[in-house]
């Protein structure tokens, strides 16, 4: 129904002997959240790397909007739409939080998207943080990213794709390190992310919260997308069972989340 | 008992990160102080100087744009070696538009530092993604490249250089004229640091792939200040040719690359007024231990080891944490 925003097609990547991403191929629509999950090592973030353009891939192409940005530049993939957290943090550490957002509100595509009037960035800033669950009247978002606890510097993360205005977000592990009660107050923050209309990627090790969210989930096992289909779908797999090796390992890991 | 240091802000400094409540005007005082010493110390306090020490005062002045612009490079990630290449572009411009086209010194200084900026930005473009070491090792190679070039090719003047370059109008002209310079180029430069534009050339320093997926070509904004400051280097080159009279090989030499980056060291990297500061130390203390001939690089050297072991930080921000903080002995329990 929707129009496809993002198209994968046959992309892989090897590093060395180790074939990180095998033949992938998805598509993701306008309003749409794609849950992607898998054990460690099989190639989630490097698929996301590629999509942004840190990591340029052996074969594949990735469209974004019927262009081809397979291999484009990360400030290039970001200006057309694209906008991703990182599952190893990486902060602006010596500056307060709300200063972090300010290379997202500078750039060229918010400018753009502003037309020229852009007003306060620093209080654009503080709105943005607003909205990802720091305290506006306490001191939080005037504390330097140094001085931050781990679940705060995530939710910062997604600060810094929201205020990039972007069409797509890809969140690499946004919940890990986070506590019970910030996954609970940041999936609504995603929700309405997906209501207004952005298209979302999740990679996930906590399966429960994605399952609230999400009803499309691709599962990879060294490097291959073993599967897709709704929740239910995905774990009556018979692949998913033998990746996880066996489904009691599914159950443990999601009530130990 | 045991003793410790505490340190305290002083009150005056009402911070809420750069913005000061300011309620009398002894604390406008406070903050505008340290502003006002170099305007004052250029503009005032330098006329006074004796012939000798003018002369002194604008060579510390050439070698201090350099170090200004070193640290502009250096905000962004970029290591110099070779200040001297801005140096030695813009002398040879400023001294061949001279000497061979008659251009006065008030075409041939903005010519040669815009023309200077663009050259070295050009040649130093296709090393530009190369990272710490490797492109410091690129630009400490080039001006010894480019003195070989005009060596082996013999153009604008070889070994001999372009002498009989137009000197500027008077004493007066010239020596105001550095002094606005410096006092331009520092100011601006810090009122860029402090701006949103600063924030992501430092960000571009020690998160390159934040900025990046932020939507930054950071490329571009690394062209954009070598461009800022092979222009400021280059000014200080013209500056030096019309000064000197002269334009040569000599404005490639090592001196104009180490310097800048001495200056820095004694001063403070991480700020302008390090740099601005280590320049104005070291120049006249050259001067000054000229007396003791050949001893003199030894007890320089010395110097220089000493303050930099002695304060690694630099003396600019060992000044300005005196300044901005009460230090005071307290007493405490142990255990
Ligand atoms: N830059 C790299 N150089 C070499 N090997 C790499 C590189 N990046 C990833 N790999 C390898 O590629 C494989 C996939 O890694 P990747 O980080 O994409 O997995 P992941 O699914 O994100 O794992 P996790 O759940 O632990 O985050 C791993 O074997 C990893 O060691
Ligand atoms: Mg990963």
């Amino acid at each position: 129904m929707s129009d496809v925003l993002l198209t994968v097609s046959g992309v892989s990547k090897h590093f060395g002997g180790v074939v990180a991403v095998d033949d992938v191929s998805f598509e993701l629509k306008a309003g749409e959240i794609v849950g992607i999950i898998g054990p460690n090592g099989s190639g989630k973030t490097t698929l996301v790397n590629i999509i942004t353009g840190f990591v340029r891939p052996d074969k594949g192409r990735v469209v974004f909007k019927k262009e081809d940005i397979t291999g484009k530049p990360p400030y290039h993939i970001t200006d057309v739409g694209i906008a991703r957290t990182f599952q190893m943090i990486r902060p602006f550490y010596q500056l307060p939080a709300y200063k972090n957002l300010i290379p997202s509100l500078f750039s060229p595509r918010v400018r753009r998207l502003l037309g020229g009037k852009y007003g306060d960035r620093d209080a654009v800033a503080m709105d943005i943080l607003e909205e990802v669950g720091f305290e506006r009247d306490s001191s939080v978002p005037y504390k330097s990213a140094r001085n931050l606890p781990h679940g705060y510097l995530k939710r910062l993360e997604l600060g810094r794709c929201i205020a990039l205005r972007p069409e797509v977000i890809i969140l690499d592990e946004l919940f890990s390190g986070m506590s019970i009660a910030e996954v609970t107050s940041t999936v609504p923050i995603i929700e309405k992310l997906r209501d207004e209309g952005i298209a979302i990627i999740m990679i996930e090790h906590r399966l429960r919260e994605l399952f609230q969210i999400t009803d499309h989930v691709l599962v990879f096992n060294f490097g291959r997308k073993i599967a897709e289909g709704t929740p239910e779908e995905v774990m009556n797999s018979n692949e998913v069972k033998e990746a996880y090796l066996g489904s009691e390992e599914i159950e443990e890991e999601e009530t130990a989340c | 008992m045991e003793r410790r240091k505490e340190r305290i802000d002083r009150g005056v400094k009402v911070r809420s990160d750069g913005i000061y409540a300011l309620n009398s005007y002894r604390e406008v005082f406070y903050l505008a102080f340290p502003r006002l010493i170099p305007i004052l110390g250029l503009l005032v306090i330098c006329p006074l100087f004796s012939e000798y020490w003018k002369e002194v005062f604008v060579s510390t002045a050439v070698y201090a744009l350099l170090a200004v612009s070193w640290e502009l490079l250096y905000m962004g990630g970029l290591i110099s070696l070779g200040q001297s290449l801005f140096y030695g572009v813009g002398a040879y411009i400023a001294g061949a538009l001279n000497a061979y086209w008659g251009v006065p010194p008030i075409l041939s200084l903005p010519i040669a530092t815009l023309v200077g900026g663009v050259f070295c930005t050009l040649m130093l473009l296709p090393v530009l993604r190369l990272r710490g070491i490797y492109f410091a090792m690129v630009t400490l190679v080039l001006p010894l490249l480019l003195s070989r070039f005009v060596e082996a090719t013999r153009i604008l003047g070889g070994t001999e250089g372009l002498t009989g370059i137009d000197s500027f109008s008077s004493q007066w002209v010239a020596f105001y004229l550095v002094q606005v310079a410096l006092l331009v180029a520092f100011f601006g430069f810090r009122r860029l640091e402090g701006s949103d534009y600063g924030l992501v050339i430092k960000g571009i320093n020690d998160n390159d792939r934040a900025i990046m997926s932020s939507g930054i070509n950071i490329y571009w904004y690394k062209t954009q200040i070598l461009f800022m400051a092979g222009a400021v280097g280059a000014f200080a080159g013209a500056y030096g040719a019309h000064y000197d009279m002269f334009a040569g090989i000599p404005g490639f030499a090592l001196d104009y690359s180490i310097l800048p980056i001495a200056a820095a060291a004694v001063g403070g990297m991480g700020s302008f007024a390090g740099p601005l500061l280590g320049a104005f130390i070291l120049v006249p203390l050259s001067e000054i231990l000229r007396a003791l001939g050949a001893l003199r690089i030894v007890f320089y050297g010395l110097f220089l080891v000493f303050a930099v072991v002695g304060l690694p930080e630099g003396l600019f921000h060992f000044i300005r944490r005196k300044y901005e903080q009460i230090e005071r002995w307290v007493e405490v329990d142990k255990g």
